[in-house]
């Protein structure tokens, strides 16, 4: 069983999935924050590939990537860290990337060496639905990847039952019309939409993303989905980190106790 | 047959790839932009300003001394002198009433020399709407003056800090600023680029170039087509509008003249053509300057208006079927040839516009040909570059 699947049939509450991005603050920081991250009590882990134009994040998360790739990251370079990863990680683990570098990769390539070194699905921002159906879907499905699709609160009834339909694994809520790291705190209009999505009784389970950041925004998420999506905070907390381990574990236990 | 199909594609090059968050606003513009455009009010009111405020048709004009020094029978068209000295306007008039019908507040656009951003801010103070414009900090300091018009007109300009600083960061923060707003605002791009249905709404509207084209050179000449047509090509928006009305008549050769900055093979180019692979960029599938990794390259060349690593997807489908011949015009040669075109015919033309002037010594014709060089823009913008350069 996909392990996506496994944690939502044992777990339906206060899921914390963490988004770190490849090859950031250090080149060879990404197993060791992956570790930190599982250790810490997160339940899936978000492993960000590094883009040069990444249009759906925040200057937080943008200067992640640049300073990524400035390190020598690549998904090439990736996928050799994540040789043998499985070892040491147990939670369910997504890939997070815009098509672009993808596409260059080759996607089948892609998505042979996602199962091969044990990755569970993807979160391709600028793959639309349509696209995704039409020329993806079958070859995701082969190699066993749950493809995640967000919703906002700009997407209507009609669309969000069409995305829940062709959805198998969990689907990605962003709290509100932002580009990532953009807002903290929720607002009241927030919370409608929250309602809103939560009375549709949809099928699958929703993580609440983008303005996530602390213990009580995790909280109020949680109430209104099956748990949260963490981002730019995270990456803000180990940017300046001196003992990577310790600030990530303490950093996800500040938000889950 | 040339043309985008129901999907937005051009051949392999086009669609539609955007976060679901701007899926709303992109799936509102297709569904009703054909519809609007198609209304006997919206065309009265964009013909109408197309007359009187940007100063349409445009003239063609015949160009005696450069067509006796190369020995073909050259014209220009003077998208030159359109009110706000190129042919953008021509795109801004047309995405504003569109804006209004769809009841939009705010106005958003990118810009790198600042063309377009002058070009939005104008019709923005026209239809008294807010109008905020997103340039690269690099080119906020390059484009002093375009920056102080824009704000003259009203406009806000907020500087893109993020990546290079450049054309591409400002379209992505432009793109950023839509996720943030998705209801009230709209998003003039600039060029024939973008998620569909921007690239082909942006040709139409840039189509009145080759329309005009035709019965003028049918007045002058008894004949609708030329031989040639010869426009440069950055993102491709004037480009599209020459070639436009020509796509489907095969003997009218289609001439791109792109930017090799310092040489096509000197690392600091913006040849896409020659040196891009296909790719993902600001939501469409087109061709790309990139790393081997998918990462877009910076490219260069000294006219800010062709600075940008990609291309529309119409032109890359013309390139990839071999519709469109793609030349490709270093630095230096694009600033002699504007010089020449000073001198010779009495217009200083933007550096964009230099370098379709110098395809004509790229290229093979014969005497008796017609040649359409699409004159975009004014060097009014240039001069610092041209005095900077100095070589006159």
């Amino acid at each position: 069983m996909n392990r996506i699947h496994y944690l939502f049939n044992t777990k339906k509450e206060r899921v914390l999935s963490i988004y770190f991005t490849a090859g950031f603050p250090k080149l060879e920081d990404t197993l060791p924050t992956m570790e930190a991250i599982q250790a810490g009590g997160a339940d899936i882990i978000e492993i960000g590939v590094p883009y040069s134009d990444p249009i759906a994040d925040g200057p937080t998360i943008q200067d992640s990537n640049l300073i990524a790739l400035e390190n020598g990251m690549s998904l090439k370079k990736l996928f050799d860290q994540l040789v043998g990863f499985r070892a040491k990680i147990h939670v369910p683990v997504v890939l997070m990337g815009y098509l672009n570098p993808i596409m260059q990769f080759g996607m089948e390539e892609f998505c042979k060496k996602c199962k091969e070194v044990g990755i569970d699905g993807l979160i391709l921002p600028d793959l639309p639905m349509q696209q995704y159906l039409e020329d993806y879907k079958t070859l995701f499905d082969s190699y066993g990847l749950v493809n995640t699709f967000l919703i906002s609160p700009a997407t209507n009834e009609k669309r969000i039952r069409e995305i829940d339909s062709h959805t198998n694994g969990f689907i990605y809520m962003v709290s509100s019309n932002s580009i990532t790291g953009a807002k903290t705190g929720i607002s009241e209009e927030q919370i409608a939409y929250f309602e809103r999505v939560q009375a549709m009784n949809l099928k699958n389970p929703r993580l609440i993303g983008f303005g996530i950041s602390d213990a009580e925004s995790f909280s109020t998420a949680s109430k209104y989905g099956n748990g949260a999506i963490i981002g730019s905070a995270f990456i803000k907390t180990v940017k300046n980190s001196s003992n990577l381990d310790a600030d990530i574990q303490q950093y996800i236990q500040s938000v889950i106790n | 047959m040339i043309r985008v199909d129901e999907k937005g594609f051009y051949g392999k090059f086009g669609g539609a790839y955007i976060p679901e968050m701007l899926h709303p606003n992109i799936e509102e513009l297709r569904e009703n932009y054909e519809a609007i455009v198609a209304t006997k009010e919206f065309q009265d009111e964009f013909q109408s300003l197309l007359r009187d405020f940007v100063g349409r048709p445009t003239p063609l004009y015949f160009a005696k001394r450069m067509s006796e020094k190369y020995g073909a029978k050259i014209y220009f068209k003077r998208e030159d002198l359109c009110h706000t000295g190129a042919h953008k306007i021509n795109n801004t008039i047309g995405q504003i009433i569109l804006a209004k019908k769809l009841g939009k507040k705010r106005i958003i656009a990118e810009t790198g020399a600042g063309q377009h951003g002058v070009a939005t801010a104008t019709v923005c103070a026209l239809m008294g709407m807010d109008c905020i414009v997103y340039m690269g900090e690099l080119d906020i300091q390059r484009q002093r003056p375009n920056v102080e018009r824009m704000r003259i007109l009203g406009a806000k300009v907020v500087p893109a800090t993020s990546g290079s600083k450049t054309l591409k960061d400002a379209t992505n923060e432009a793109m950023r600023a839509w996720i943030n707003d998705p209801v009230g605002t709209h998003y003039i791009i600039g060029s024939v680029v973008g998620p569909h249905p921007y690239p082909e709404m942006v040709a139409r509207f840039q189509s009145v170039i080759s329309e005009e084209i035709k019965w003028q050179l049918k007045e002058k000449e008894g004949k609708e087509n030329p031989d040639l047509v010869i426009a440069c090509v950055g993102g491709g928006s004037n480009a599209a509008g020459a070639f436009y009305h020509y796509y489907n008549t095969p003997e009218v050769r289609l001439i791109a003249a792109e930017a090799a900055g310092l040489g096509v093979t000197s690392g600091k180019s913006a040849a896409t053509t020659a040196l891009g692979t296909p790719g993902i960029l600001h939501g469409s599938k087109t061709l790309l300057m990139q790393t081997e990794d998918g990462q877009v390259i910076e490219p260069h060349s000294i006219s800010a208006g062709l600075d940008y690593p990609g291309i529309g997807p119409v032109h890359a489908h013309l390139f990839d079927i071999g519709r469109g011949e793609f030349v490709a015009v270093e630095d230096e040669d694009a600033m002699k040839a504007g010089i020449e075109l000073s001198r010779m015919e009495g217009i200083i033309p933007a550096i964009e516009t230099a370098h379709a002037i110098h395809a004509l010594n790229l290229i093979e014709y014969s005497k008796d040909d017609v040649i359409v060089i699409n004159l975009s823009g004014r060097g009014d913008k240039d001069l610092d570059t041209y005095i900077k350069w100095g070589g006159y």
